[in-house]
């Protein structure tokens, strides 16, 4: 990961930007409808990225994420459709939704770990799931709502066509990432890192581990509502069902395919479980069957993912 | 850092109960700065307990700590550490999935942050002898190498007080050698507090040493003084 | 109705949702104690109940209490044999490391509930109760003539209501009796108090989880037969379920079989109650709610010990 080996983080970058130009590449090639889905994917994999901060690098197993991505989609949307805010606001109020969620979540959660972690972030989640429910004439609850066209447009740009949407989500993507690369090769991702690997240690060496926890969640927060608020404003629908549990479980199930701890994880994981359930749901409506069949034999044969697996049997410096 | 009067650390009263047992017994004790100080006493005596006590890692069922002149009973361990404690497990805790080079780094980060990171990093791996070890991972390393790794992280934690929680248990007699050299060298530039039981060890590093017996100290001095202790022959050194 | 008599009848919807709610929960309280692993796919248990009870009832000819019975034999037999399988397979293979159990029991969650949307299909099916009687109950009032008992207009419930309580009931004693009294249950008090020792020892350790892993799914699975002729059996219906056990053996204190059944009849009764007066969404609201300032801030719970 980081290291001594400067040319280690010289490759590290190229094979991110690489990818990215790839990504950037495709664009005039792909047909509308890979573009619109492969749009999607690019803003699920910016919800796995802020995932994969907290699962990845701190080594926190939340089961609540779509309480965060539920915070910036239903920020920017509501926003949008009862405060006139235009895209850029409404983007930015959903990150700080997330974010701010996400901090209150962890300054009560964090006063727990592990398997208790896991199920008052469930909780949470879940009773954020029932709010929006219950408040249902103000959210529109499970029917969900489409936002105003005029909070659709960036620099008198629509983002309803699929060339805008392809576009806009692989600028936000890469951004994502590009951040995502710079923190964890920066002090508090190592500091991160090694809150995964030993907290006692950490907190031994002086690191205050529960200050460390809670900016991880809270960045990872900001991330998730940066990717609902994204969500919301290119494919222009707002709804309760990515409060739902599913929504918890699929960024896990993302993070975990891909490669926890990895840069590019979260992209591969969301690419290639994106498809897969794609290609099942044209089979069945028991697409899901899928995910449940890939979480387990990811967990019995592959707990590292793809990329994980990747960096240890052929390239130690992947990032 | 500004001059300080009076000792770098000074315990008052402390104190430990685990349940209906107590592990240290209003215990006062105090740390020049600049000694080498070994901690001795039998099994269960409350060695790793009281310097538990001093880090940080164990709250206090009564008494104080001040270290450079600073009342820090109320500071959580890694506030203490900031202050310029450094402290080393009994059993080896390290990063063992990341490089000898990150362990090192991260003990650095603490203490100063980004800045100057890779040099001190580098220049505390020179001085235990791990440098061209730097890009291995921690957990290959050869049991004698982690204890090594784990004096680098002490290093370069760049403290006031090295705290040391039995160094040499499981280490060959010339591994042992190269760690006596080792910590007079770094007790140059810090305070040492050791927990050791090795004897030879004790009388070649300590300048003071103190006995600690059933959570209370039973005897205090100069190595000579503490050999012909007749209470600590008795109690420990098994006459 | 008066408010009296309306109490009443939502007393006994909530004790009904209690006594299933106590063996369902007795089941992944059971998991967790001997075994210190979460079961997420616990709540499917009980759907298959419920569907194999359809199943069964549907294939084995002749009158529908016969059916009915044998599912009651059958559907937690296999559930039972299925759970067993899954720890088997998975469980043991990731050896019962807490955190990868739950994600591994969330991937068997979709695997069961999927699988039976593709075999049974997204309909809600009934399946008819053994019996089919009405029971009107008696409302005491004080008149001038003193104590008298009427019947007021609606106040009643189907006999299969108690039933369900009754069976309940004594179902959750003889897991009890098990636990505490019998040789089985000493085992498996030994495999949880010590896991390392007990192996020592000579207890065939593997087998004693999956056994418990099998029961305690298979308390799921009888939950499901019994709730099936109220409530219709569907290929989503173990949400509640999951999310509902998970309260109670929270509340309960985790691990305490105790602590479970007086949590299970204390929600269970108050979310009867309350969902008759009230959202059952903002009662469910409250409970996850509680859940999660339980775990933060007493995370023993009511009557356990050790912490998660």
């Amino acid at each position: 990961m980081t290291g001594r080996d400067r040319s280690g983080g010289t490759r590290a970058w190229g094979l991110t930007v690489a990818v990215l130009a790839a990504l950037a590449a495709m664009w005039p090639l792909l047909p509308d409808y890979n573009q619109i889905t492969l749009a999607r994917v690019m803003v699920f994999a910016i919800f796995a990225i802020g995932y994969n901060i907290l699962f990845g690098y701190t080594g926190l197993l939340s089961l609540g994420h779509a309480l965060f991505f539920a915070a910036g989609l239903y920020a920017a949307g509501l926003g949008a459709r009862d405060g006139g805010l235009t895209a850029v606001p409404a983007f930015l109020a959903g990150i700080l939704a997330g974010a701010g969620l996400a901090a209150g979540v962890g300054a009560l959660a964090l006063r727990t770990a592990g398997v208790a972690f896991m199920i008052v972030t469930l909780m949470f989640a879940q009773a954020g799931y029932l709010a929006l429910l219950y408040f249902n004439e103000w959210t529109r609850g499970d029917e969900g709502f489409n936002l105003p066209a005029a909070s659709r447009t960036v620099l008198g740009l629509e983002l309803a066509g699929a060339d805008m949407r392809y576009g806009t989500a692989l600028a936000l993507f890469a951004l994502a990432t590009l951040i995502a690369t710079w923190l964890a090769r920066s002090p508090l991702g190592r500091v991160m890192v090694a809150v995964r690997e030993n907290e006692a240690r950490a907190a031994m060496l002086g690191y205050d581990t529960g200050r460390v926890k809670l900016a991880a969640v809270t960045i990872s927060g900001a991330f998730s509502g940066a990717a609902g608020a994204a969500y919301g404003l290119i494919d222009g629908y707002a709804g309760a069902t990515f409060a739902s549990v599913q929504y918890s479980i699929l960024p896990l199930l993302w993070v975990l395919v891909g490669g926890a701890g990895t840069v590019l994880g979260p992209l591969v994981g969301a690419v290639f479980m994106f498809y897969l359930i794609d290609l099942t749901s044209g089979l069945t409506d028991a697409y899901m069957l899928v995910a449940g069949a890939v979480l387990v034999l990811v967990t019995l044969f592959a707990p590292r993912g793809i990329m994980g697996e990747v960096r240890r049997r052929v390239a130690r410096w992947l990032p | 850092m500004a001059a300080m009067s009076g000792p770098l650390l000074r315990a008052e009263g402390l104190t430990r109960d685990y349940g209906g047992l107590r592990a240290v017994d209003h215990v006062d004790f105090t740390l020049q700065e600049g000694e080498i100080r070994a901690l001795i006493g039998p099994n269960g005596a409350g060695k790793t307990t009281f310097v538990g006590l001093i880090s940080g890692r164990i709250r206090p069922s009564a008494g104080r700590v001040r270290f450079m002149g600073r009342d820090v009973t109320a500071l959580p361990a890694h506030r203490r550490m900031r202050l310029g404690m450094a402290y080393t497990f009994q059993i080896t805790s390290i990063f063992a999935n990341l490089t000898v080079w990150d362990n090192v780094a991260l003990a650095a980060q603490a203490r100063r942050g980004a800045q100057g990171l890779a040099e001190a990093t580098d220049a505390a791996l020179a001085r235990v002898g791990l440098l061209d070890r730097a890009g291995q991972v921690a957990g290959d390393l050869a049991y004698g190498h982690q204890r090594l790794l784990e004096l680098a992280m002490g290093i370069a934690q760049a403290p006031r007080l090295l705290i040391l929680d039995e160094p040499t248990q499981g280490l060959s007699d010339p591994e042992i050698r190269d760690f006596v050299a080792l910590i007079r060298d770094i007790a140059r530039g810090a305070t040492v507090l050791l927990i050791e039981h090795n004897m030879d060890v004790v009388m070649q590093l300590a300048t003071r040493i103190t006995v600690l017996n059933f959570g209370a100290i039973l005897a205090e001095g100069a190595p000579e003084e503490i050999r012909a202790d007749a209470r600590v022959r008795a109690a420990y050194l098994g006459g | 109705m008066d408010f009296g008599p309306h109490l009443m009848l939502a007393a006994i919807e909530g004790a009904v949702a209690a006594a299933v709610l106590a063996l369902t929960a007795l089941g992944l309280s059971l998991v967790f104690g001997v075994m210190r692993v979460v079961n997420v796919a616990h709540g499917e248990f009980f759907m298959l109940g419920a569907v194999l009870a359809w199943a069964v009832a549907h294939l084995v000819p002749g009158p529908a209490w016969a059916g009915y019975l044998a599912a009651l034999v059958l559907a937690p037999l296999l559930v039972g044999l299925l759970a067993a399988a899954a720890d088997w397979v998975v469980l043991k293979r990731v050896q019962y490391d807490p955190e990868r159990t739950i994600v591994a029991t969330i991937g068997l969650l979709y695997i069961l509930q999927q699988a039976t949307l593709m075999a049974y299909g997204p309909e809600a099916r009934p399946v008819a109760a053994p019996f089919d009687a009405r029971i009107a109950l008696p409302w005491p009032e004080w008149g001038p003539e003193g104590l008298v008992l009427t019947w007021p207009w609606g106040l009643g419930t189907t006999a299969w209501k108690l039933v369900v309580i009754a069976a309940a009931a004594l179902l959750v004693a003889l897991v009890f009796v098990l636990v505490q009294r019998s040789r089985a249950g000493l085992v498996m008090r030994a495999t949880q108090f010590d896991r390392e020792t007990a192996q020592a020892f000579g207890i065939p350790v593997a087998r004693v989880f999956a056994l418990t892993f099998a029961l305690g799914a298979a308390l799921a699975a009888i939950g499901g037969v019994l709730v099936v002729p109220i409530q219709q059996a569907h290929y989503l219906m173990g949400g509640d379920p999951l999310l509902l056990s998970f309260i109670v053996v929270i509340i309960g204190g985790l691990g305490s079989l105790r602590g479970t059944v007086v949590a299970a009849i204390l929600i269970g009764m108050s979310d009867g109650i309350v969902s008759v007066f009230f959202s059952p969404t903002l009662a469910k609201i409250l409970a996850t709610l509680l859940v999660a300032f339980v775990l933060i801030f007493r995370p023993q719970g009511l009557y356990g010990t050790r912490a998660a």
